[in-house]
């Protein structure tokens, strides 16, 4: 009776203060730690108790010397045996429902998450699509648009869900690095900014491999699959810089494919943004004229190749045969085999 | 302390003297479902150092943020070869081994079903691994064991192309094995034997076998499909001709989530042997653990996607299958407590084979409740492809599998060798494995949580202290086999003479000499009590046992 208490007394405690998550930068991050905390305060539980049982067992059960008789012959208890079955039939019950519950909230019914981007495109350039011969067409139609109905990742939460979000971002995996580019301004990036308290919606696409796009500190992640699009959406809720992971093995510069998300004020982000425009002197411009279609992600790199010891002619290549899928890949690779060692751009936090 | 009764009637069997078994009877193809088993058990046993080397390797690697040791692309070499040995070449064939030695005495017959296919299938392993170990030497497969398109078909096509024939080849192997093994349990047990009467090992390899029977197909479709796209340049799976990388993952956890529960059951099974014989106890709750076996295999079949919840799976497929992924945490909650339950009152042996078995279910429990929490679709998409689940994981298949093989080898070689182990070193190695275990996998949970991705040459150095932890703890698990290998060669030669029975154990295998003639049983043995009697009290000598007559003995056509 008294180990019993003690024993739910040590996990309720152990099971808030494990202390071994990162922070949470997010609501979404803190609703995912309540669904960890509750594990972890059932799982403490059961391992108390499997081995205290264990324990006590081969303390108390054991074969005393010179001792050659058998235990009792107890073959089983049905009463036992129900109530063995129907505690962890609870159990998993629970955590069921409390997992769909904020898998909910957290957005993960948002039906619409990954097609909406193409749905868009297609929507606005009705005429030049009829217009283009038949096989292009077929080619350049991502796929995403006809492969899934339903969200790939994690969509809008409840509330917002069908509202328009605040700010997107298409988010690019290749071997190795992470681009971000900003539809609506153009602006394409090594690093991801994004605005505090902004429902921020991210289009994860991969290049080449798979990859996948982990934020820990708001405790979300996603694959990057070539041609399915995938949408991760959130409310940033503090502050700070946060490194940004590939989960997925993509090669073996796999531990170097790393970033960082920068979540700031909305005045800060929009200074970084400012100064990230391809001309920021003619700004009275609209805005979309002055998007640089032709812009690459090679030359965005560009800026963070020294870092990570690919040179520029590289980068060019990645460039031209940026469309001829792998190719251009795979010559960065071998430019990053000879590479010197990559670690220094790893995050030091 | 009653044996079973043998039965001195039978035997139109005309037995001409057997010949002895030689040592180089285990280098040839021998159709003895004894020998094939020390074949599978050594072979896997050697494979098992290979992967382990590797696995040092790498650790030594990971000792440092920066990649130091080997190059990264040798690094990924080493985590495909050290995962996919461990599964294919290690922990499935060792059961393998483990059912060939036991099922056939354990049931009372003299062999297997097809003892030509049983060698057979032990013959495709050595290639196959052999091959794969020494891809190294050329151009080894680096897209890790998972090897998913469109990265192994990038990364060079002679490993990708050998690791792709190994797996075919040893996946053969294992449905010949499952084959032999459900024919053998269904048709030659002596007919005195129901199926719940069946010693629990059997129960579990029958669920085992019908795994792999319905799983190793489909993988060997994923693994053609892939040889086509890799070597025909056809685009099943690769995005850029319009194949769907999703569909491969499909394909290969269909079978890899059941593999779980290949390399898994038959050591739940011989769990449930040790228990009772050296806790002189009968198993607690035997219908309850023998259908439990049956609803894993059927509960693994419908749970693969739990591997790709971050992946292409839309959000009502991933509410299902964490649904049904937490489900087996019933049956396998219900084989845990129902072990403890046998442990519960029992006169328990402190011996190698228990301590192994015992530390089994308390290692084994905790990858059983990381495995709950992974199956929640919240938490899974944080820790997904971290270390979290490289912890997870190295408990099930180390906490679970590796110790249950040792618990089985310390238990069950006396009857396969005639001779005792050294207790005092098996005592030493326990230990020395439950350290090292608990030190190289659990602070990997914290580095997953906390941020560290899986399959990585180079990490932050952040993780750097913790991972050193993890590092020192792997030096201790490579140490700690020395005292196994020590042990078990010589104690093989210049062990203790075991006798028949030194466990005095109830269950057939136990009946004949160790080690067991050729044909294992010059009487074909009659149940006469459960498997699991142990301190019930047995009728008086001479009184006739309840399930057979002598009229029902097995004619021996099988045997010859
Ligand atoms: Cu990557
Ligand atoms: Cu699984």
């Amino acid at each position: 009776m008294l180990a019993g208490i003690l024993l739910t007394l040590v996990s309720i405690w152990y099971g808030q203060n494990h202390g071994l998550m990162p922070v949470e930068a997010s609501d979404d991050a803190a609703l995912v730690d309540g669904l960890f905390n509750s594990m972890m305060t059932v799982g403490t539980g059961i391992f108390l108790l499997v081995w205290g049982v264990i324990i006590i067992s081969l303390i108390r059960f054991r074969r005393r010397a010179g001792d050659e008789t058998d235990g009792p012959p107890i073959e089983g208890n049905i009463p036992l045996e129900i109530v063995w079955t129907a505690i962890p039939a609870v159990i998993v019950l629970v955590i069921g429902v409390y997992s769909f519950d904020v898998y909910n909230a957290l957005g993960g019914f948002d039906p619409e998450a990954a097609d909406q981007p193409d749905v868009v495109q297609v929507a606005m350039l009705p005429g030049e699509e009829m217009a283009t011969p038949l096989i292009d067409s077929a080619i350049q139609k991502p796929m995403s648009a006809h492969h899934h109905h339903m969200a790939l990742g994690v969509g809008a939460d409840p509330e917002t869900m069908g509202n328009a979000p605040d700010l997107t971002v298409k988010v690019m995996g290749l071997q190795y690095a992470w681009i971000f580019t900003y539809p609506e301004s153009g602006v394409v990036s090594g690093e991801l900014h994004i605005p505090n308290e902004k429902d921020v919606k991210l289009i994860i696409q991969a290049q080449d491999v798979l990859h996948a796009f982990w934020l820990p500190q708001f405790r979300l992640k996603q694959d990057a699959i070539p041609k399915q699009d995938a949408e991760l959406r959130f409310t940033p809720k503090r502050i700070g810089e946060y490194p940004i992971v590939c989960a997925e093995l993509c090669g073996p510069y796999h531990g170097a494919m790393a970033s960082k998300l920068y979540v700031e004020s909305q005045e800060d982000f929009d200074r970084w943004l400012q100064a990230q425009m391809p001309t920021p002197s003619s700004s009275e411009q609209p805005v979309a004229t002055t998007l640089p279609e032709n812009r690459s992600a090679a030359e965005l790199l560009a800026v963070h190749a020294e870092q990570i010891g690919v040179d520029s002619t590289v980068l060019e290549q990645l460039h031209s045969q940026h469309d001829s899928q792998g190719s251009g890949v795979i010559s960065l690779q071998s430019n990053l085999d000879r590479a010197e060692p990559i670690t220094e751009y790893l995050p030091s936090t | 302390m009653t044996q079973t009764e043998v039965q001195p009637t039978v035997s139109a069997h005309a037995h001409h003297a057997p010949p002895e078994r030689k040592w180089w009877h285990y280098f040839t193809f021998n159709t003895d479902h004894k020998v094939i088993a020390i074949q599978y058990l050594v072979t896997s046993f050697i494979f098992y150092l290979i992967g382990g080397v590797m696995a040092s390797a790498m650790r030594t690697e990971l000792a440092t943020p920066n990649s130091d040791f080997v190059s990264p692309e040798t690094y990924n070499n080493l985590l495909t070869l050290h995962g996919t040995i461990m599964i294919f070449l290690w922990i499935i064939p060792a059961g393998a081994g483990l059912a060939n030695f036991l099922i056939p005495l354990m049931i009372g017959a003299r062999d297997m079903a097809f003892p030509k296919m049983n060698a057979l299938a032990f013959w495709m392993i050595p290639p196959a691994g052999i091959m794969l170990a020494l891809s190294l030497l050329v151009d080894a497969p680096q897209a890790g064991w998972t090897s998913y398109p469109p990265l192994s078909l990038m990364t060079g096509k002679v490993g990708e192309g050998i690791w792709i024939f190994s797996l075919l080849i040893s996946g053969t192997s294992s449905i010949l094995g499952a084959l032999n093994f459900l024919v053998t349990l269904l048709k030659m047990r002596v007919p005195s034997m129901g199926l719940n009467s069946m010693p629990l090992f059997c129960w579990s390899m029958l669920a085992t076998s019908a795994l792999v029977l319905i799983g190793t197909p489909v993988l060997a479709g994923a693994l053609i499909l892939l040889a086509f796209d890799l070597l025909a340049g056809t685009a099943f799976f690769n995005p850029s001709g319009g194949g769907d990388p999703i569909v491969y993952q499909h394909m290969f956890w269909f079978y890899s989530h059941p593999a779980v529960y290949i390399m898994v059951l038959p050591l739940f099974g011989a769990i449930s042997e040790i228990l009772p014989v050296h806790a002189r106890k009968p198993i607690f709750g035997y219908r309850a653990i023998a259908y439990s076996s049956l609803a894993i295999a059927f509960l693994g079949l419908i749970v693969w996607a739990h591997h790709m919840f971050t992946s292409g799976t839309p959000a009502w497929l991933r509410m299902f299958f964490m649904i049904t992924t937490m489900v087996i945490a019933v049956p396998t909650g219900i084989k845990v407590f129902s072990w403890l339950g046998t442990l519960w009152g029992g006169k328990i042996a402190l011996n190698s084979a228990m301590l192994f078995a015992v530390g089994f279910i308390a290692v084994f429990v905790i990858g059983g409740i990381s495995g709950v929490m992974v199956a929640a679709v919240p938490f899974d998409i944080h820790v997904h492809d971290t270390y979290f689940i490289v912890a997870h994981l190295h408990y099930v298949l180390f906490g679970g599998s590796v110790f249950g093989i040792y618990a089985a080898l310390y238990h069950w070689f006396p009857k396969m060798t005639g001779r005792m182990m050294n207790e005092p070193l098996g005592i030493t190695h326990f230990i020395l494995t439950f350290i090292g275990m608990n030190l190289t996998f659990m602070p990997m949970h914290v580095l997953g949580l906390q941020g560290m991705n899986r399959r990585v040459a180079l990490y932050d150095p952040q993780f750097t202290t913790l991972n050193q932890v993890c590092t020192v703890g792997a030096y201790l698990l490579a140490i700690s086999t020395v005292p196994f290998l020590f042990n078990a060669i010589w104690s093989w030669s210049k062990g203790r003479k075991a006798g028949d029975n030194p466990w005095k154990a109830l269950t057939f295998e136990w009946l004949t000499t160790s080690p067991p003639a050729i044909e294992n049983f010059e009487v074909l043995p009659v149940l006469t009590w459960g498997p699991y009697d142990y301190g019930v009290e047995h009728l008086s000598e001479g009184e006739e046992p309840p399930l057979t007559s002598p009229e029902l003995q097995p004619n021996t056509s099988v045997a010859s």
